[in-house]
């Protein structure tokens, strides 16, 4: 499936040379959600780029991924607003309670954590968003709360398909 | 000389088109350096190489700094030993401070330079790196905490390996050097070769160390502990023990591992002589027959892995041999034990190797019959060195000894493969002797010698015309693969070596030994080849007494039990 997905967007850049890479990348990731292990793969055989090159060149930036989104993902805003009032914390206390750092998704596939800059909502902040949800002024406290609130959703069975 | 330019008030001359870098050390002034090297486009990163120019405002890298007429520099002001000083205060800044239990602990250009540097306080203090130890490989251990980034591994890796397993991910303060995903080694498409290990100027790679267990194995006294020494180990010691570089020390050798508690001491040019034997009959064979050519070498095993990995339509080319190594190994275990009337089970096999790649060699699948493996320990150039010194052994005062009959005796073209080229010259030798009868009376084949990355050659037999190539770094060997796939026909044999210069500049020899030292292993060898009286793998009485009482003939039945093997196509991340 993956496979198909890469192809197909590998298709539409006949000719393509390095300078495409980030942009195939970015197309793969807006696709896929993430960069897999077999899609760099993949891409290096078209642009004759080893892994270890692109890997390289993919952890340069900050928006790009290597594992699946997580069941519920999670964009933490760290846009001016929101670090005024406390967004480093609300970071780190996410990180804590999921044992993940940001970029990464939790072992059970249930949640993924992503660093994001001003997500325009800047009269809720700190904001963070789950799945597109906002959830405005957190706080270290409520966070427990929001997250039990998606584990609870999850054992129902409705997830956001 | 083109031009002078003025260095520190004197002038010097300089030539068009070279770096301050290169007219400096032409002319004996020397100016640390760490991302440099030697033969490869500069990329000026580390800035451990400033001078002061005149009319430049701020320090200008001398490594990748073209000269013009009339510079001037100065290359010990103040200023710039001042800002010298600082980039070594903050690698250091967050450096693991156990120099002491350092790997390359008085062998380390980081050390070095923190000397040079005078630097003898601590005055920045960092957040101390904290990463795993990448423990997966077989053959190399990476460090990260020691890492500094000066990227000298990802540039041959790349560059003349033309692998690429290891590049720079994350940036700013969280770059490091890894692996595609950040895996271990060991899922990488890293081959082995260990030539990052070469240019690491700290201890953050290093071999697996099998010393330890060697030193159990020699104090067990159920277990027989036979060593075998690769061609190219005694040619390559010398300098460690305060003697000219590429002196020949194979009768201390000899003595030194006896004096450690070896019980039987072989040579692998022995074994090489005896892959010669089959690796020609094998040329032959697929000559006459109609088999794939061009045949490729398969003595070295990083270029095993290579082929692999990103030659994998290649392999029926690879030649079915063993390596010198594993031949060996199947012959103490097999011939030799029942020999000596000894369970091949209490016998320990230990190798010498200037080679990393063999660790993983000896861990093949292939390698291992019945639960008992061919090889159980390989040791580096520089683990030997360390062991020798740790037992006491006085290399400069120890009477020379032979080493043991008959897997210990050798003739010169055996010896030869420790060089790039020699494999392929012991070869035509016996090849041309199977094809007409004859010996070969020019017996040196130049051509094939030296260190240039490829060479090649066409050697008439009997009218027929044998095409042959020799390339070491596996860069090269994939461009001449290209041009074999795009319909080259004229080359028959390639010899393939992973380490530039072959054996003698291998990834488990000694750090830091400059081109002279190396070049002067490779004359040694060759020299080795003039003075000794068997100059043909086929002419050693040995290898024919082994063929006459247990072998039969190159390429029959236990041979192929024996010494040959096959390959697997390896799905790594490329
Ligand atoms: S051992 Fe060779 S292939 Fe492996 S990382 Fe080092 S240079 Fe690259
Ligand atoms: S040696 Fe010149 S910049 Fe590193």
């Amino acid at each position: 499936m993956m496979e198909r997905a890469v192809e197909n967007i590998l298709g539409r850049y006949p000719n393509a040379k390095r300078e495409n890479l980030i942009p195939i990348l970015q197309e793969i990731q807006e696709r896929e959600g993430y960069l897999s292990e077999g899609a760099i793969v993949k891409v290096g055989q078209r642009l004759k780029l080893p892994a270890s090159k692109i890997f390289g060149v993919a952890t340069f930036y900050n928006q790009f991924r290597f594992e699946p989104l997580g069941k519920y993902h999670i964009q933490v805003c760290r846009g001016t607003a929101c670090h005024v009032l406390g967004s480093a914390s609300v970071l780190e206390e996410i990180e804590k309670q999921l044992n993940v750092k940001a970029g990464k998704t939790t072992k059970d596939g249930l949640f993924s954590i992503e660093v994001v800059a001003c997500i325009g909502a800047c009269g809720l902040a700190p904001v963070i968003s789950v799945n597109g949800e906002f959830h405005a002024k957190v706080t270290t406290d409520s966070i427990k709360e929001i997250l039990d609130e998606y584990r609870n959703k999850a054992e129902e069975g409705e997830g956001h398909e | 000389m083109d031009f002078t330019i003025e260095v520190n008030n004197k002038k010097i001359e300089a030539n068009k088109g070279e770096t301050i870098l290169t007219a400096l050390n032409r002319n004996g002034i020397k100016v640390p350096t760490l991302c440099y090297m030697k033969d490869m486009f500069p990329t000026g990163s580390c800035r451990m190489c400033v001078v002061e120019v005149d009319g430049r405002k701020d320090l200008i890298t001398a490594c990748s700094e073209p000269v013009y007429e009339g510079m001037k520099i100065k290359t010990h002001s103040q200023r710039v030993i001042e800002s010298r000083k600082m980039i070594v205060e903050l690698l250091l800044s967050n450096h693991p401070d156990d120099c002491l239990y350092c790997e390359r602990n008085r062998n380390c250009e980081l050390q070095g330079l923190a000397d040079l540097l005078n630097v003898n306080e601590r005055r920045i203090s960092g957040k101390k790196n904290n990463h795993k130890i990448d423990q997966s490989s077989s053959s190399i251990v990476r460090d990260q905490d020691k890492c500094i980034l000066c990227g000298r591994c990802v540039r041959v890796c790349e560059e003349i390996e033309g692998v690429s397993a290891i590049d720079y991910i994350n940036r700013g303060s969280k770059t490091v050097i890894g692996t595609a995903y950040n895996k271990g080694l060991n899922t990488s498409s890293c081959i082995n070769c260990g030539q990052c290990i070469m240019v690491c100027p700290t201890g953050a790679l290093h071999e697996k160390p099998h010393a330890p267990e060697i030193e159990s194995a020699l104090e067990d006294p159920e277990k027989t502990v036979v060593v075998q020494y690769a061609p190219a180990i005694s040619v390559s010691i010398a300098e460690e023990f305060g003697l000219q570089a590429g002196k020949d020390m194979i009768g201390a050798l000899n003595a030194a591992l006896r004096k450690m508690g070896f019980n039987f001491v072989f040579d692998t040019s022995f074994t090489a002589d005896l892959t010669i034997m089959e690796e020609s009959a094998e040329l032959i064979d697929r000559i006459q027959n109609g088999g794939k050519l061009p045949m490729l070498t398969s003595c070295c095993p990083a270029w095993v892995k290579y082929a692999e990995e990103f030659q994998m339509d290649m392999l029926e080319n690879v030649s079915s041999c063993k390596s010198p190594q594993q031949m060996m190994g199947a012959l103490i275990k097999s011939y030799f034990a029942d020999k000596k009337e000894i369970d091949p089970k209490n016998i320990y096999s230990v190798s010498i190797m200037p080679c990393i790649a063999k660790k993983f060699e000896q861990q093949r699948d292939e390698m291992t019959h019945d639960g008992i493996t061919d090889i159980d320990a390989v040791l580096t150039t520089r683990e030997l060195v360390k062991m020798i010194r740790k037992y006491g052994i006085d290399l400069n005062n120890i009477e020379p000894e032979i080493a043991d009959s008959p897997l210990g005796m050798r003739s010169s073209a055996g010896k030869m493969f420790g060089a790039s080229g020699g494999v392929m010259e012991a070869a035509i030798r016996t090849a041309y002797y199977k094809l007409t009868g004859e010996e070969l009376i020019h017996f040196r084949i130049p051509e094939v010698r030296g260190f240039e990355g490829r060479k090649e050659a066409k050697i008439n037999i009997n009218g027929m015309e044998l095409g042959v190539a020799v390339v070491s770094g596996l860069k090269n060997a994939a461009e001449l693969m290209e041009e074999i796939r795009n319909g080259r026909e004229d080359i028959h044999f390639i010899e393939v070596m992973a380490c530039p210069g072959g054996c003698i500049n291998g990834g488990g020899q000694i750090i830091g030994s400059d081109d002279e030292a190396v070049k002067a292993r490779m004359m040694c060898l060759y020299d080795i080849d003039e003075k000794d009286s068997v100059k043909f793998s086929h002419k050693n009485p040995y290898i024919l007494e082994l063929y006459d009482k247990f072998l039969g003939v190159p390429l029959g039945h236990k041979s192929h039990e024996l010494l040959h093997t096959s390959y697997q196509k390896r799905e790594v991340m490329l």
